[in-house]
């Protein structure tokens, strides 16, 4: 049981926002010491554990490509796509952000989104922008709960999308570590194939949610008008 | 044949050039420090090979791996914001290339998925041209390097190294975070080695009633969500909650089919971190750079998805798994 300072290490090292880098270390080498280790073996088990785990940085070979489409405007061609969004509901701007966020990351482009990239110049001005050219006006509250779905889609988007990509640290971890430790031989294909079903749940799941965010506003709206047209009176 | 390790060698390759164009940068702000890290870490992927066939000393590489773990938290490693097409040139290239700016990012995925796909048939006299062992990964380089030339042909650039040098802007970019999932691996690993699995799973069994699928699947993914709101990624709590419940109970036990347990095992995990303040990059750093008045409000909006998708990945696994 003693072992288990290792994991109480990681919480405590991430929570007060430590290098990750360091927290992986020290919570290794503690764990190994405790569980009775020396100093060569944990240096073997280091060394061992990183080249059998060399297939977690793979997304590496990748960046090549991204890195020159980038440079030829991946970015800004992505951004005319989502802009074409524009005329929609705000739940349907965010819905439609969000299966391109999807879509894009199952084929490996997951660099083509993100918070500073794309959600703050580009997504949550567009949902608000719908908002405001619904209802005229577009109060602090709602401003609030626009910016929280904003972000809330590229997290679920990318999160349901990449793992349906073969050559993402999520799905070669379950490899190296499966194929290491039990001796199985799991293909990364075959993982990211069992990814589709949860993927597609992701989408109907959240997107019927923004459906019912624009309902929700609808709601929200009609209700303040009856308030103010009251307080008139 | 080609051997999974040839992969390794063209990572390793990689990383042995942004260290080279570093070291060569004179402007970048930790020139030395920056161009190690990167540098050693390309060694690290040749030496692992020897290490993988036993052939060379691990301790040898696990000093190595601490060494790149004091560079990059001690700031020796920085960004050294390496220049690029600037947003008007990429705004004229978008609209002269359109959606053609695609083909080569859908290059890769349809290279990699024929030839895993016709990989049983490839062979040059009776050895396989791909490595049985690893064909996903050595038809995804073989995509990537095919996808490289197909944007070369198709985009033309100036210098036939861009690839080179913008793949070195985003790596420096990402900087010691690119590091951080082979290091959880390592970790997990590790953790299995001590035996933090075997302890989770008696405690877990404490609570498992003997011969229950349902109660297996449950704890299993509630496990992964647990650990991952805890740790704050999946990656972490993933080797954990393996040990203890996914291959002893679910696998080994129940006979589950291995990708559909692990792979939607990892899922539950994800779900987890959609509610975790300890995933600072996805949910606290979006609400500080959108102003938000409620730093935890892009986890309220995300919770409801969280839960219900939870239990869809419980229901998945007990229906495609066994």
């Amino acid at each position: 049981m003693l072992v288990l300072v290792g994991v109480l290490l990681v919480i405590i090292g991430f929570a007060i926002r430590l290098n990750p880098l360091i927290v992986v270390t020290v919570a290794g080498i503690v764990t190994a010491l405790l569980g009775g280790m020396n100093p060569l073996q944990i240096l073997d088990a280091f060394g061992t554990g990183f080249s059998s785990s060399r297939s977690v940085t793979i997304f590496v070979a990748v960046l090549p490509l991204v890195g020159i489409i980038e440079y030829f405007g991946l970015q800004e061609k992505a951004k005319l796509l989502i802009a074409k969004l524009a005329r929609l509901t705000a739940g349907r701007v965010l819905l439609g952000y969000m299966v391109i966020r999807q879509v894009t990351a199952a084929v490996g482009l997951n660099s083509i989104g993100g918070h500073p990239q794309t959600v703050r110049p580009l997504v949550y001005p567009m949902a608000e922008g719908a908002a405001l050219r619904r209802y005229g006006h577009v109060p602090e509250a709602v401003k609030e709960k626009i910016k929280a779905q904003s972000a809330a889609v590229d997290n679920i988007g990318l999160f349901f999308g990449e793992d349906v990509f073969v050559a993402v640290g999520s799905i070669l971890l379950i490899t190296t570590f499966v194929d290491t430790t039990y001796h199985l031989h799991l293909e990364p294909l075959q993982l990211a194939i069992w990814a589709i079903p949860t993927a597609i749940a992701a989408l109907l799941i959240h997107g019927f949610r923004l459906l019912r965010f624009d309902k929700a506003l609808d709601r929200d709206y009609a209700k303040a008008t009856v308030e103010t047209v009251g307080a008139e009176n | 044949m080609i051997n999974v390790e040839v992969v390794y060698w063209l990572v390793g390759i990689l990383f042995l050039a942004w260290g080279f164009l570093i070291a060569r940068d004179v402007a970048h702000p930790k020139r030395w420090g920056s161009s190690s890290f990167w540098g050693l870490l390309g060694l690290c992927f040749f030496y692992g090979t020897w290490v993988q066939a036993g052939t060379a000393p691990g301790w040898v590489l696990g000093i190595a791996v601490l060494v790149l773990v004091l560079l990059a938290s001690t700031g020796l490693l920085r960004d050294g914001k390496p220049g690029t097409s600037g947003p008007a040139e990429r705004e004229a290239s978008a609209a002269k290339f359109g959606n053609k700016l695609f083909i080569p990012a859908l290059t890769l995925p349809a290279v990699t998925v024929i030839l895993v796909l016709l990989a049983p048939v490839l062979k040059v006299g009776n050895v396989p041209l791909l490595d049985p062992k690893n064909t996903t990964l050595v038809a995804l380089a073989i995509g990537a390097v095919a996808a490289v030339v197909v944007a070369l042909m198709l985009l033309k650039p100036k210098h036939p190294l861009t690839p080179v040098f913008e793949s070195r802007r985003i790596i420096e970019s990402i900087g010691w975070a690119a590091l951080l999932p082979q290091m959880l691996s390592t970790l997990g690993i590790l953790f299995t080695k001590a035996g933090v699995g075997t302890a989770v799973g008696t405690l877990a069994s404490g609570m498992l009633p003997k011969g229950s699928l349902i109660a297996g699947v449950l704890v299993y993914c509630i496990g992964m969500f647990v650990f991952t709101v805890l740790m704050g990624n999946g990656f972490a709590a993933f080797p954990i909650m393996t040990a203890a419940i996914g291959w002893p109970v679910l696998v080994q036990t129940f006979h589950g089919n291995p990708p559909v347990v692990f792979a939607i095992g990892m899922l539950a995990g994800f779900c987890g971190t959609l509610c975790t303040p300890m995933a600072a990059n996805f949910n606290l750093v979006p609400p500080a750079l959108l102003e938000m008045k409620n730093k935890y409000g892009v986890i309220s909006a995300q919770i409801g998805t969280a839960i219900p998708l939870l239990g869809v990945n419980v229901v998945l696994m007990y229906f495609l798994a066994f």
